[in-house]
């Protein structure tokens, strides 16, 4: 038994030695590795506009566009003695997207104000949530390199957005800025990712998946042209299963995914040289240089920044009841998987045209409208997944800012099925819509592009082809039965492909006699 | 221009409360613009003051909730209806400089 | 009798009665601040021409005999930190000698549509910054019982022009006595509303959580026509109250059998006038003999109230007055180079001394570093004088004190010293930080002829005591009936 015990021992004692060494060596090897891998830690605040009517204190139009200071009030333009009163529609949507990213809610929520001097925030604090934000300790989850990656949500709140500088060229004249302020007192939600993503991958698959996500909850259009979406990146690196963070830099002032996206890849690489030749990051707020394609140091960096948040005396608390909060919660939108679910089961699509389809909900709403206009949800599919998402990704166009509208393609697959042009046809149909926005029966009656169906005139073509042909029309008489195609694709360029090809097969069997 | 120092590091006792290098900080933080002399009148000033606010030390207020608004309200909201806004002549009608219908300002620094 | 000389409800009878046209009354005081106000300088801006219209229209519907209300055609006054469509609004500050709103403030649109009269703009300390209305960019105003000393402030213009039969009756503003402490060095009475009971809307924000708008009148059921008109919940102002509004003058009733009153012993302490406490015992006495019942009380946190309410007022109005920069409206220094240095300059160019102290202890007091021991400090201070209110009205029904330690002090007595001002707010603070209502009316004059007022105060939306204490006691005296020589 005792030798036994000792033999069993020593093994053991063995085991750990061999345990330890490969351990040792395993390590040294992540330390060298350690050096030259250096990984992103990327954490990014989203700002986007609510689709509201109204602003979020007052009840100045939200509409994009209008010519400047058209859409201010008393309180938008910040005036001595105006008072703010909350947008409820707003707060009920920023409760949906928190709700949406899986946040818990704050039952007293409260604004607070944040306090700096800037000539488009006309009070010179923004009313924002600093204190007792609305959602915090959320989720979402991206697919990564290597798999589904969940990414936490620190916060989301709600806050004022502020009016638009514009910098003209001034000549020799004195440098001078112009306000407008229709954008000031916008709702705007800020959701704040935890620093979660490890790469510029990781940040396009989670800026693209909230943006979904923000149209899908209907809380916000996303339109990056009306600047309805902006973010704000932190970016540190660390050697790579090391868990202690980098010094962070922010950076500012990118109004698309596009540039956010350019800006994270330019960060990487130049805080990437800046460690590799032995020096530091400073921790420091950087601004996305679009012309120059870089981030630059923000100029004055001497002006200490201290917002002085407190909280703001001109809002009361909002109680956020469980009832209310469960009510919202019942009435969120269709989201995209289940969108994509009932894809599937109405419409009978396969599981990818789901996917793409409902990758976009503007796309799925497109999609929708065009099946309910006619119904062929198979084909309407194929034309949205092909050759409208062609001219979409091309054009850099929303599928609601496309010329060729729901209405126009399902129109469009509408007239190819009922047989009045043919899907060749559609095609130069489609490309009609596209660079003139008329509607496809219009296109097709100015263009004459309208099927042959008359079988008289159908046989006369008939008759031309196969008298052009004596000796094809012979060989099918004796059992070349293959020739039939060469002469249908005759009969059909005679047409200028307007034939309807049916009739023409008929009408040819009919005369060759087989 | 201010300096980048960071004042709270050198407040030394015999200045009290609140030295020259903080007033000349909060007075960059709320936008006005000093002269030598109004630093040392201020620092005389608020120091008196602020020695008096120094009072409410006396009070143990360990576990006392905040009273930030005077009357316990809730849930105040207005509907999302868009309401008529003001003309651009009258939202610009107080402007001290106006040009395209917009606030003109002298040049921006960025401070973010 | 003069037409000037009438109250609020003297003139509405009058009018009624068609003895007057609400056009001679306006005339009337017009030429009385023609006469009178190069003395007391309590106006900054008489609109006689909007004045005229307003009183002409006025009679149109007293002829009808239809939409009449009890403002209907009578002259008021308006404090200038309150915004009227087309009206310069100043707020006694050169930073926006300019500024003309393109808005009304709620309450101005009530007494549009009670078809009140508004004669101009009173003089006021700069943004309401103060307790002698010295703090004006633009002029001093006299105390029409003493020229030599001041109206009391920061609704000094109000108070004095009210007093001198400058205007029937009249608005200020109250953050921290402002209406009730002139009131008293006037000689006239004056209201604190519970905290929304009238909206701030177009009031010009000094410190929000603890503004609010009141009346000063001739007397205490002229107050009570002036609120009922103003008072009510509006949509515009988030902190306004949604209760309905009684008919305040039902309250005015001579007869206060079994009022609890409370005194609070820390309102009697040292550093007050012997002259002001004995013409504040006896009005209590008087009060006692007419029925009602005086407990001795403890407000227990009193000495800390100053404190407290000047961390948390100049908090607020740090961040309240940010948007005087010369960006968007007002006065702009010229020729600057860029945007920081137009904001330090028009902000040091155009606010007075005592604004820009506020704005800094403010700014500080928010500051990284200093939240903590400063701004929250003041707001756990802040609830412990709430409760030592609360604690208050479980026993008595309306609480009785001093106005002020002193009667009116003389012009540039305490202007170099802000902290010995400050101080002199003692007793008016405290209900501000609370929420409660508080009205200040006249009980007796010292030897040397100054008037000196009484306090009460009452629970949150107890206006309705308030003013059967106060009508009772004042009916009991012949003080608001006394006129100042001028």
């Amino acid at each position: 038994m005792k030798n036994e015990k000792r033999k069993m021992k020593n093994e053991k004692r063995k085991m750990k030695n061999e345990k330890r060494k490969t351990e040792n060596e395993k390590r040294k090897n992540e330390e060298r590795e350690m050096k030259m891998d250096l990984e992103p830690v990327i954490g990014i605040e989203i700002h986007t506009e609510l689709s509201t009517k109204s602003k979020i204190f007052c009840g100045c139009s939200t509409k994009f566009g209008s010519s400047p200071n058209t859409q201010t009030c008393p309180v938008c333009l910040g005036m001595p003695g105006s008072l703010p009163v909350l947008n409820k529609t707003a707060l009920e949507y920023t409760i949906r997207t928190a709700l949406a990213l899986h946040c818990e809610i704050t039952e007293h929520t409260t604004f607070d104000r944040k306090n700096y001097y800037y000539p488009d925030l006309p009070k010179n604090y923004q009313i924002s949530q600093n204190y007792a934000c609305l959602g915090y300790n959320g989720w979402i989850e991206i697919s990564s390199g290597k798999g589904v990656k969940r990414i936490g949500i620190h916060n989301v709140h709600l806050e004022e957005d502020a009016g638009k500088n514009i910098h003209p060229e001034s000549g020799d004249s004195k440098e001078y800025s112009l306000v407008d302020l229709n954008r000031a007192g916008m709702p705007l939600i800020e959701i704040v990712s935890a620093p979660d993503m490890n790469g510029a991958n990781d940040a396009m698959a989670y800026m693209t998946i909230m943006k979904n996500l923000l149209q899908y909850l209907e809380a916000s259009d996303c339109r990056m042209q009306e600047g309805h979406l902006r973010f704000e990146v932190n970016i540190s690196l660390k050697p790579k299963d090391s868990r202690r963070l980098g010094t962070r830099v922010e950076i500012k002032n990118l109004n698309s995914m596009k540039v956010a996206l350019k800006s994270i890849e330019y960060e990487i690489e130049r805080q990437k040289e800046v460690l590799e030749s032995g020096g530091e990051v400073d921790q420091e707020t950087r601004l996305w240089d679009e012309a120059a394609g870089i981030t630059r140091t923000m100029r004055t960096k001497e002006f200490a920044q201290d917002y002085r948040y407190f909280p703001e005396p001109d809002l009361v608390e909002i109680h956020i009841t469980p009832e209310w909060r469960e009510e919202i919660r019942k009435h969120l939108p269709e989201l995209q998987g289940q969108k994509r679910n009932r894809f599937i089961s109405q419409y009978g699509l396969p599981e990818y045209d789901a996917s793409i389809l409902t990758g976009n909900k503007l796309l799925a709403d497109y999609y929708e409208e065009c099946v309910r206009i006619h119904s062929n949800p198979k084909t309407a599919s194929n034309w949205i997944m092909t050759e409208l998402l062609r001219e979409l990704n091309q054009k850099e166009w929303e599928p609601d800012t496309c010329p060729v509208t729901s209405a126009h393609m399902g129109n469009l697959i509408k007239l190819m099925d009922e047989g009045v042009i043919s899907g060749k046809i559609g095609k130069q149909v489609f490309s009609e819509m596209l660079d003139t926005g008329k509607m496809p029966g219009e296109i097709i009656r100015d263009k004459g592009l309208a099927q042959i169906t008359s079988e008289d005139e159908i046989s006369g073509i008939v008759e031309a082809v196969m008298k052009e042909n004596e000796g094809t029309v012979e060989a099918i008489r004796g059992g070349r039965n293959k020739a039939m195609g060469f002469l249908v694709g005759e009969i059909m360029k005679k047409s200028r492909g307007k034939a309807n090809p049916k009739l023409v097969n008929e009408i040819l069997k009919k005369k060759i006699g087989v | 221009m201010m300096t980048a120092m960071n004042p709270r590091m050198s407040t030394s006792m015999s200045e009290g409360r609140i030295n020259r290098l903080e007033i000349q900080h909060v007075a960059l933080l709320s936008r006005l613009h000093l002269t030598e002399e109004d630093i040392t009148e201020h620092t005389v000033i608020l120091n008196r003051i602020l020695e008096y606010f120094a009072k409410l030390n006396e009070l143990d207020t360990e576990g006392v909730s905040c009273t930030s608004h005077s009357i316990n309200m809730n849930n105040v909201f207005r509907e999302d209806v868009a309401t008529p806004s003001l003309t651009a002549e009258d939202a610009l009608a107080n402007a001290p400089e106006k040009e395209l219908n917009c606030f003109k300002v002298p040049q921006i620094i960025q401070e973010g | 009798m003069k037409v000037y000389e009438l109250s609020v409800k003297e003139a509405r009878d009058r009018l009624l009665q068609r003895e007057i046209s609400s056009r001679e009354l306006t005339l009337g005081v017009l030429e009385r601040i023609r006469e009178i106000d190069p003395k007391i300088h309590a106006y900054l801006e008489v609109s006689e021409e909007l004045a005229m219209e307003q009183a002409e229209e006025a009679d149109k519907r007293l002829a009808k005999g239809d939409n009449i209300s009890p403002l209907t055609g009578i002259p008021i006054a308006i404090k200038d930190n309150i915004c009227a469509k087309g009206v310069r609004t100043t707020c006694a500050s050169r930073i926006l000698e300019n500024f003309t709103p393109p808005y009304d403030a709620t309450v101005i649109s009530h007494l549009k549509q009670a078809g009140a009269v508004i004669l101009g703009k009173t003089n006021m300390d700069e943004f309401a910054m103060g307790s002698s209305t010295e703090n004006s960019g633009f002029q001093i105003t006299r105390n029409p019982w003493n020229l030599e000393r001041i109206p009391g402030g920061s609704s000094g213009g109000s108070a004095a022009a009210v007093a001198s039969d400058m205007a029937i009756c009249a608005l200020g503003s109250d953050t921290g006595g402002s209406i009730r402490q002139p009131a008293s060095y006037c000689s006239v009475v004056g209201l604190k509303p519970t905290y929304g009971r009238v909206s701030r809307y177009g009031l010009v924000a000094y410190g929000s959580s603890l503004d609010q708008i009141g009346p000063l009148t001739k007397n205490v059921i002229d107050a009570a026509i002036v609120l009922s008109a103003i008072a009510g919940h509006d949509p515009r102002d988030s902190t306004s109250v949604n209760k309905p509004v009684p008919d305040y003058t039902s309250y005015c009733r001579e007869e206060i059998e079994g009022l609890r009153i409370g005194v609070p012993r820390e309102y009697f302490a040292e550093g007050m006038d012997p002259e002001v406490a004995n013409l504040v015992h006896s009005a209590i006495r008087r009060m006692e003999e007419m029925g009602a019942e005086i407990v001795d009380i403890s407000l227990p946190h009193t000495q800390y109230a100053i404190a407290c309410y000047y961390i948390c007022a100049m908090a607020e109005a740090s961040s309240n007055l940010a948007r005087y920069d010369g960006a968007h409206y007002g006065y702009r220094a010229p020729d600057t180079d860029n945007i920081i240095e137009m904001y330090s300059k028009t902000r040091a160019q155009g606010f007075g001394a005592e604004v820009k102290r506020r704005i800094m202890l403010g700014t500080y007091a928010l500051s990284a570093g200093y939240y903590d021991a400063y701004y929250l400090k003041a707001l756990r201070v802040r609830t412990l004088i709430k409760r030592d209110f609360e604690n208050a009205f479980e026993k008595v029904d309306i609480v009785a004190t001093p106005v002020t330690p002193t009667a009116a002090f003389k012009i540039g007595e305490k202007i170099t010293d802000p902290l010995t001002m400050y101080l002199s707010d003692i007793y008016t603070i405290s209900l501000n930080l609370a929420g409660m209502c508080g009205i200040s009316i006249p009980c007796g004059f010292t030897g040397g002829s100054l008037p000196v007022g009484l306090q009460l105060i009452a629970n949150i939306f107890q206006e309705d005591i308030l003013f059967r204490a106060a009508y009772a006691y004042e009916q009991s005296t012949p003080h608001h009936k006394r006129k100042p020589d001028i």
